[in-house]
């Protein structure tokens, strides 16, 4: 009951959208009705665009690039996170630089990243590592900072060392700010990506390129059948960091 | 033994930048098994006072010797009990009280036994994989003593630990304390703004005044346990401090004089 009342809208919605395309009050070469969309997922799954590059080579090449480029973030925001806010001296000292870099939109580094990288992986991946990178540090820098320093007392006072404090007091500690960091890394990684994938990327694999060759042919219900499939996958995502979340958060 | 020498300490208040003085010439000895309760108004630097004796903070002039070794910075052999409990809440209570023997690099099969021993000595059996979360105040309280315990500190501070209970959880915890204190044989640095409390509890109370805080009394409560807290004998030994307070000190309006 719950299930169908949330499917509602988006049924009705779905409807009222296919009905003012079969009266032809919204042309279909310009928005293709729900149907001829998902018919087109189906081609996509099939036939591939370009022919022969099938939606689920697109979706893993894209996959890899998210993965490769938010694994980095992590790696780099989260010990420059725990620094930053730990010796509190370097993070006064870094603030400044974070917060310049901060604004400069992903997309906007890809000329630059395709002159250092070339077009092609490593170029979507560091523009996906922009992305994901500041909400991971800064969450990170809030998580840390939100741990009682009684913890970090009583810790040293039972005999913790430098490393222990990081791994057992600092980190499990800040931990649910820097899964929130990590989930809106993602979030802006995945949307980058595409974006990305537009411009940085002709290597013939990815979602962004899909849409793009799709565009180049004037195929309305194939781009709309690539975004529509963005949209999932980034909602699958989501949900599994929220169920890892639940899972390692138990103590919250 | 644990012996606090001539110690005094001064804070630089941030806004006015003017120097006060928290502790004047505190002077005592703690014998090794010793119950010693620290009684004085809220804000005269009782924890300021312990918390130097920990050797998380250092203070301007004197010495601390813990078994003639002076105490510079945080070690093991001294254990502190927070106002505001320290468990850390990711951790279940059985790995909370195995916390210090893992930092320690004890084995794991080793620091857990150990563990269960002190879960069982706070009688939290039944409880070790409960978050803090899960668990009442003075089940806190109990695990938090465990924590302290299982690095085998030769002494324990504690600061107000049973403050924000209820009156019936907290007379459970004295006695409790009394009861695991009577098994661990340790030396025990007790501060309370209680008087009852520390009448209860102590084998000696010293008793503060207010900023800079003074020693105004040492006092010897010669009291077998289990102590009946409404003998006759206990309730001399109170009024006695508390009179005492209030013809020495300020004591009485410890709020008219922080503002």
């Amino acid at each position: 009951m719950k299930i169908l009342l949330r499917l509602l809208p988006v049924i009705v919605f779905m409807a009222l959208w296919q009905l003012m395309v079969a009266t032809e009050i919204i042309p279909e070469n310009r928005l293709p009705s729900p149907i001829n969309i998902i018919l087109g997922i189906k081609e996509l799954f099939v036939t591939g665009m370009p022919p022969g590059s099938t939606l689920l080579t697109h979706i893993a090449e894209s996959m890899k690039r998210v993965l490769a480029g938010l694994a980095l973030a992590i790696v780099a925001g989260l010990p420059l996170g725990i620094f930053m806010s730990y010796w509190r001296k370097l993070g006064d000292m870094l603030h400044p630089l974070v917060e310049m870099l901060r604004p400069i939109p992903p997309l906007a580094w890809v000329p630059i990243s395709i002159l250092w990288f070339g077009i092609g992986d490593r170029s979507a991946s560091f523009i996906i590592f922009l992305g994901a990178f500041f909400p991971i540090l800064l969450n990170t820098i809030n998580g840390v900072l939100s741990i009682k320093p009684r913890f970090i007392e009583a810790a040293i006072i039972l005999g913790a060392k430098r490393g222990n404090l990081f791994f057992k007091v600092l980190l499990p500690g800040a931990m649910p700010s820097i899964i929130t960091g990590i989930r809106i890394g993602v979030g802006i990684a995945w949307m980058t990506l595409v974006a990305a994938e537009f411009t940085g990327v002709k290597s013939g694999y990815g979602l962004g390129y899909m849409i793009m060759t799709a565009r180049d042919i004037q195929r309305a219900d194939l781009i709309l059948a690539g975004m529509a499939v963005i949209g999932f996958i980034g909602y699958c995502i989501d949900l599994i960091i929220r169920k890892i979340e639940q899972k390692l958060l138990r103590w919250v | 033994m644990l012996i606090i020498d001539n110690l005094s300490k001064s804070f630089i208040h941030t806004s006015t930048n003017e120097s006060m003085q928290i502790l004047k010439d505190i002077n005592f000895t703690a014998e090794e098994g010793q119950f010693v309760c620290i009684v004085g108004p809220s804000g005269c630097g009782k924890t300021t006072l312990l918390r130097m004796i920990a050797g998380l903070e250092r203070q301007d002039s004197g010495h601390i010797y813990l078994n003639d070794k002076e105490i510079l910075s945080p070690v093991t052999d001294i254990g502190f009990i927070f106002q505001e409990t320290t468990l850390l809440p990711w951790r279940t209570v059985l790995r909370n009280v195995e916390f210090g023997l893992e930092i320690g690099n004890v084995p794991k099969k080793q620091r857990r036994q150990r563990a269960l021993e002190f879960v069982e000595l706070v009688e939290l059996k039944g409880f070790e994989d409960y978050y803090p979360k899960q668990i009442s105040g003075g089940m806190k309280r109990k695990a938090a003593l465990a924590m302290s315990l299982v690095v085998d500190p030769k002494i324990l501070l504690m600061d107000e630990p049973f403050v924000a209970l209820d009156c019936q959880s907290r007379s459970q915890l004295q006695e409790a304390l009394l009861n695991i204190w009577a098994k661990t044989k340790k030396t025990v640095i007790f501060v309370t703004h209680n008087v009852e409390e520390a009448v209860f509890l102590a084998d000696e109370i010293i008793c503060l005044s207010t900023r800079p805080a003074e020693i105004y009394r040492i006092m010897k409560v010669d009291m077998p346990r289990p102590r009946d807290r409404t003998s006759p004998e206990l309730n001399k030994i109170r009024k006695e401090i508390l009179n005492f307070i209030k013809t020495r000190s300020h004591w009485s309006m410890p709020l008219i004089r922080m503002m």
